[in-house]
């Protein structure tokens, strides 16, 4: 399958690849998919609890380029933004920034979906307060 | 010496023709363009001879004798006739046919339509290796069984059934064997008597020969076999397979089956050392890799190895410059991954993680271990990306996730 010239760029040199510390209150993190699906995705915000400015993010992802290069730029897109601003990023904006071919929008959707899940967990805990580590954190993380 | 790029390592999904079958080929499509049936001119003369040597080839690197060789469009069209074929010629003897789960399409398939049609269908599992056994096949047998459908090798995972424990019984039960040998002819010795094969389907295009020819071996005798055509017309091929003989492509078929009889030996020994060496210096190297299919029991060439926490897909484009095939999801568009491997019983993850290595006759020591090199540093990257490799480093049971599937 012939992949687009920013898919290539993304995978060839990924942005923002790497962890923070599950446990800090400040990071958010979402992981989804499933091994067995072939993809899964681990994307962790780091906001400012002050401004609610997503002020660096950072993703892992087992997948095909498409997948890694999704992730990649969801990293991107979200450092300097604000949480509620972040939500509203939509994978179709992922598909055709990456020029990404229909059987692909799955790789996007599981992008969009990795994103919600890191500002939810963000999200619970702030809800949760004290002590900020008994907050649910995703198994495994 | 260094490796030329891209490189092909994806000999099990089609080979390079010789360039000596082509400039065998050549004169058949200028000069000695005859059809083969024509009786009343010497082109035609000139074209049935030249079919004719074909035939003889082919027949001398299988063991069998000319008249049993039956030219089709490949292997696809070989495995149809033969069960197909088959299975309506023999109808009042019974309708059970005999496979197994690893076979390719054109067997499934093809025994899936027989099903449709009211036939019973038995597909054996296999075992971790991927093979099945003479005792299973024995066991699946009935007296309504009319043919036993065993590949010769496993194009993916380049397994070898015990082609001759199961043709043997085969003779025993009286039941008809036919063997789908695509990946074996002309890389492993076959003889169809020595094996008790009475069909054998083979395809040019896996053995340094051209697309779009192929041939069935129908023995002739000790069983007679006969077989209900699928195609009609001119009733060519003894009747069994109509349609003008492509003459040049017979004849590039004829030359890469001499090719390979005369120098198989040396070459299967030439591919495995190969293989070996891609093998062992990629699982050197890389913790948590594994080969599937059979550790010995397996093609010379064919190496398919899982490497954990990488997804296949993703691999193959970081190894850009080489061709290989990947039994991940991914590359195929049903988004599900490898019934063969799934056959064997190798989990999803493995099987989206697995990568077919397939050296062949043109391969290089300079383009394996190229090839090897790139693989090491690519899955290593990949790993120092995959969020599943640094839960496994930290010790977290992938399996004990509860994974959101999708």
């Amino acid at each position: 399958m012939p992949y687009s010239d920013k898919v290539l760029e993304h995978y060839n040199n990924p942005r923002n690849v790497g962890s923070f510390d599950a446990q800090d209150p400040s990071v958010g993190t979402g992981l989804v998919g499933a091994p067995e699906c072939g993809d899964v995705m681990r994307l962790q915000i780091k906001v400012n609890p002050g401004t609610g400015v997503i002020e660096d993010a950072k993703f892992k992802t087992f997948g095909c380029g498409s997948a890694i290069a999704s992730s990649s730029l969801a990293t991107e897109w979200l450092k300097g933004k604000t949480v509620d601003e972040a939500l509203g990023i939509k994978n179709t904006e992922i598909v055709e920034e990456l020029a990404l071919p229909p059987v692909k929008v799955h790789c996007s959707v599981l992008a969009e979906d990795a994103i919600k899940a890191a500002i939810a967990n963000y999200q619970q805990k702030q809800d949760a307060e004290v002590p900020a580590d008994a907050a649910a954190e995703p198994v495994g993380v | 010496m260094t490796a030329k790029m891209p490189v092909y390592m994806d000999n099990n999904a089609t080979t390079r023709t010789d360039p000596r079958v082509v400039d065998a080929m050549l004169p058949y499509f200028l000069e000695k363009f005859g059809n083969s049936a024509s009786r009343n001119h010497p082109f035609g003369w000139e074209a049935e001879a030249a079919v004719e040597d074909g035939r003889e080839q082919i027949a001398a690197l299988i063991g069998a004798s000319a008249k049993e060789v039956i030219f089709t469009s490949g292997a696809t069209e070989s495995n149809n006739l033969a069960i197909k074929g088959v299975a309506a010629m023999y109808k009042k003897k019974g309708n059970h046919v005999v496979t197994q789960a690893t076979e390719h399409k054109a067997v499934l398939d093809t025994c899936k339509r027989l099903e449709r049609d009211g036939y019973q269908v038995t597909y054996l599992p296999v075992d971790q290796y991927g093979r099945v056994s003479a005792e299973q096949v024995r066991e699946a047998i009935t007296d309504k069984t009319v043919l036993v459908s065993i590949m010769a090798a496993n194009n993916e995972i380049g397994t070898l059934q015990p082609i001759k424990a199961i043709g043997r019984l085969c003779k025993e039960k009286g039941v008809l064997f036919h063997t789908d040998a695509v990946q074996v002819v002309g890389k492993v010795p076959v003889d169809v008597e020595d094996m008790g094969i009475d069909l054998l389907s083979l395809s040019a295009h896996k053995m340094y020969g051209p697309k779009g020819i192929g041939a069935l071996y129908v023995r002739k005798k000790d069983p007679r076999v006969r077989l209900e055509p699928q195609i009609d017309g001119g009733g060519h091929e003894r009747g069994m397979r109509s349609g003008t003989l492509p003459v040049p492509l017979i004849v590039g078929l004829g030359k890469a089956s001499e090719l390979c009889r005369l120098e198989m030996a040396e070459e299967s020994q030439r591919t495995f050392r190969l293989r070996e060496r891609l093998r062992s210096k990629i699982m050197g190297e890389l913790p948590e890799s594994y080969l599937n299919g059979h550790p010995e029991e397996r093609l010379p060439g064919n190496a398919n190895i899982s490497f954990a926490y990488v997804e296949g897909e993703g691999l193959m484009m970081g190894i850009k410059d080489v061709a290989v095939s990947s039994g991940s999801a991914c590359t195929s568009a049903s988004l599900e991954p490898s019934y063969v491997l799934r056959a064997l019983g190798v989990g999803d993850e493995l099987a989206h993680s697995s990568i077919r290595f397939g050296i062949g006759r043109f391969n290089t020591e300079a383009e394996v271990d190229f090839v090897a090199d790139l693989v090491v540093r690519e899955v290593s990257r990949l790993r120092e990306m995959s969020p599943l490799y640094e839960m496994a480093q930290q010790g977290i049971d992938l399996k004990k996730i509860e994974w959101a599937h999708h």
